[in-house]
């Protein structure tokens, strides 16, 4: 007893009580900003290792990024990773970081359906799906749900069941293996069946993106209400996307 | 130190050798050669696996002494077509392996107990999953208890079948592949050397650093590159940071699975100033961006060292306080002693690796027995433990983070002052060769084995997390356990899904 005691004396308070202004530090690297410095762009869309900057306009897809950061080592002045890591959002071509924008990444309030403002006020559920995760994007939401960062205090849960839960939340690339997993339980989860994917590699796949043992197909043929982008995505970048998503 | 003499080539961690320089035997030669080698209780089975050469394949098999530290590389050529007795049936270490070569290849193995899918790998013949040969029993008294590919947890899928005598578990088998990524392809054909270091970041996330630099290692071996300080010092330094993080993780779901609300919390949020500190180091929590063949983007400095100096200092504090109260809890004993016990004869007999081995008395530790860079210089005290049960594993953990903590603390004392910016990204590969690179991650040996063709191309590329020998430990562990005790059994190895369907 005593020692338990002790125990939790020297532990203390850990919750972080402001989850949504805590700030991270460099070399964290969140939403990068691109400059108008004229570099040699073809060498820097060479670099990328999945194919995530693009010219005309010279761009960064957050949702292909694997946040290795090696195109601002070598380009330091072009491409500056910020430590803004609220990513998440529901428009696709938002993650598209263009040069010469400083814009931070936003849910559109119009675009959120109708079903999930009904049902899912200050209470979400979700039933996650590893499909081909590498445990990295697993990990972190396993974290959101310490002592720490401590999402159920906002009504978010990761629930055993589809049937309790308001959708499901993808990590990983999605496997030919694991298609077939996915479907059978998104079609046992009710209304709103909200679809929301985390990490780079549930939005395009990252550096899996083309292999012969992926399979995509849930994907184009179902809509996306969240993106979380991330490799994988931080606890903060996760609980601010979902916290926003139903607020 | 390569020595060619019997049928076999003699070699030692992170090396090249021409391929050949490997001498081809016969199958039987060959079989009989593994034999004999695997016999003996100090090596056990690193690799194993087949490539495709015209109409023949040529199977390579890889042993590692450690006693000696050497590492025994044998190969034989055979016909595809032909059936040929399995080395599984005399020595079961060979199980997984065969059996992807059978899967890859279509090879038949004449007396292979366990012929069956390994990986589900998108070229296997088997395109459903939904046949696999589960070993059942007819009778009234026994049920079967299916769980998966998708758990409760928030854990990757894999499916468990297990056979019961009320809440007795007679058997489990575990069916995985739903992973599989085709991770082995993709670093032959991803011919950028980022891409491919990005792959070694993404076999298994919670592994990022052990196969970084398994991968790291072995490129600039195959590049003739000499490893400098500065880049052994920032491997050890990250791979003992993982391990106290992963372990301290660990312990955290150990306590949550026998319902002590506190060490589940405490151990869960002690983890957090490690991996804040990789984060602060390299970026990511996960120490993504740090290991790079030929360079670090991120050198260590001293202010980095202040501050995990400091943090150590805390977190140790409260580590010790925790883990001494949690072990000497009796609820915590009663649920851990005696539990999924797996034994000496086990290990030996199925080649079991890392944790479990040193949980059964066995020192099988690369860091020990195979070292490579700064774990050559500096001596790490093993934990080696015997009884072999959940609490051998958990209290493995305890200790292992307290020696990685001084292990720390000691090569805190010299950072080395060069900093490696070497691009390897165009560097020539030695041709015609096979490099081989061991690194003890924290479930155990991570193994990474290259080989390049006549224009020093990669041609094939195979990895090995230590799962995929230990899957079947925890097949056996719960064996006569009460099946409640399955997710304690299964958290108190944390094999890896992905590091094993690849
Ligand atoms: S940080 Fe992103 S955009 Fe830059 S090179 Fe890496 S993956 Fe490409």
């Amino acid at each position: 007893m005593i020692k338990t005691l002790s125990v939790l004396f020297h532990n203390g308070r850990q919750f972080i009580p402001d989850v949504i202004n805590a700030s991270l530090k460099p070399p964290f690297r969140g939403r990068p900003i691109i400059t108008n410095v004229k570099i040699d762009e073809k060498k820097a869309v060479e670099l990328c290792p999945v194919g995530a900057i693009s010219r005309n306009p010279f761009s960064i897809d957050l949702g292909k990024c694997v946040f290795c950061g090696e195109c601002s080592i070598e380009f330091p002045e072009k491409i500056i990773f910020t430590q803004d890591y609220k990513l998440a959002t529901n428009i696709r071509e938002r993650l598209i970081i263009k040069e010469g924008e400083d814009i931070p990444i936003t849910i559109d309030k119009s675009q959120i359906r109708p079903d999930i403002k009904k049902i899912c006020k200050k209470s979400l559920k979700l039933r996650e799906i590893s499909a081909a995760g590498d445990n990295s994007a697993e990990w972190e939401m396993n974290a959101s749900n310490n002592v720490q960062f401590d999402i159920s205090r906002y009504g978010i849960e990761f629930v055993a069941s589809p049937r309790h839960a308001d959708g499901i939340l993808i990590t990983g690339p999605i496997s030919q293996n694991m298609a077939k997993a996915v479907e059978i339980c998104y079609d046992a989860t009710p209304e709103p069946q909200i679809i929301i994917l985390a990490g780079t590699d549930a939005i395009s796949g990252g550096i899996f993106n083309g292999s012969r043992a992926i399979c995509r197909d849930f994907i184009k043929n179902n809509h996306v209400d969240l993106y979380i982008p991330g490799n994988p995505p931080h606890p903060l970048t996760i609980i601010n996307g979902l916290l926003n998503l139903i607020d | 130190m390569k020595k060619k003499s019997e049928n076999l080539i003699r070699t030692h961690n992170c090396s090249v050798i021409k391929i050949k320089e490997i001498p081809i035997v016969d199958y039987e030669t060959f079989f009989n050669l593994n034999c004999n080698l695997i016999q003996s209780p100090e090596r056990h089975l690193s690799h194993y696996f087949a490539i495709e050469e015209g109409k023949a394949l040529r199977i390579f098999s890889i042993i590692s002494d450690d006693k000696s530290r050497e590492i025994f590389v044998s190969s034989t050529e055979i016909d595809k077509k032909k059936e040929i007795p399995s080395l599984t049936n005399k020595f079961p270490s060979f199980h997984p392996f065969e059996r992807d070569i059978y899967e890859r290849f279509n090879l038949k193995y004449s007396d292979h107990p366990w012929l069956k899918p390994l990986r589900y790998p998108f070229y296997s013949q088997e395109k459903s999953m939904d046949n696999y040969p589960f070993f059942s029993f007819d009778s009234e008294e026994l049920h079967e208890v299916g769980v998966g590919p998708i758990h409760a947890g928030v854990i990757e899928p894999g499916h468990f079948r297990f056979i019961c005598h009320g809440e007795k578990v007679l058997h489990l088998e575990i069916q995985l592949g739903y992973q599989h990524r085709g991770v082995e392809e993709l670093f032959v054909k991803k011919e950028k050397l980022l891409e491919r270091v990005i792959l070694s970041e993404s076999i298994a996330g919670d592994t990022t650093i052990g196969h970084s630099t398994a991968f790291a290692n072995l490129y600039e071996r195959l590049c003739g590159f000499n490893t400098t300080e500065d880049l052994h010092f920032s491997r050890a330094l990250a791979l003992e940071l993982e391990r106290i993080a992963i372990h301290t993780g660990d312990l955290s779901a150990l306590s949550g699975d026998v319902a002590y609300q506190l060490g589940q919390a405490v151990f869960g949020r002690l983890r957090t100033p490690i991996i804040n500190f990789t984060q602060s180091w390299g970026g990511n929590r996960l120490g993504r961006g740090l290991i790079r063949p030929g360079k670090i983007n991120f050198p260590f400095t001293e202010e980095l060292k202040q501050s995990l100096t400091d943090i150590l200092i805390e977190y140790e504090r409260d580590f010790v306080e925790m883990a001494e109260t949690f072990f000497l809890r009796p609820s915590v004993q009663a649920r851990f002693e005696k539990t999924g016990t797996i034994t000496k004869d086990d290990v030996f007999k199925m080649g079991f690796v890392g944790m479990v081995a040193k949980s059964c008395g066995i020192n099988r530790d690369v860091r020990f027995t195979h070292p490579h860079g700064l774990y050559k210089a500096i001596k790490l005290q093993p934990t080696i433990l015997q009884s072999g049960d959940v609490h051998a594993r958990a209290y493995l953990r305890y200790q292992e983070v307290l020696r990685s903590i001084e292990f720390i603390r000691e090569i805190l004392q010299t950072i080395p002052s060069k900093i490696s910016k070497k691009d390897l990204s165009d560097a020539p590969l030695e041709s015609q060769s096979l490099a081989i690179s061991l690194t003890e991650g924290w479930r155990g040996e991570i193994c990474h084995v290259a080989l390049t063709d006549k224009n020093g191309k990669i041609a094939a590329y195979r990895i090995k997390d230590p799962s995929i020998h230990n899957w079947f430990a925890l097949a056996l562990a719960v064996r006569n356990n009460e099946i409640s005790d399955f997710p304690l059994c299964n958290k108190s190895f944390n094999l890896s899904y992905c590091g094993h369907d690849l």
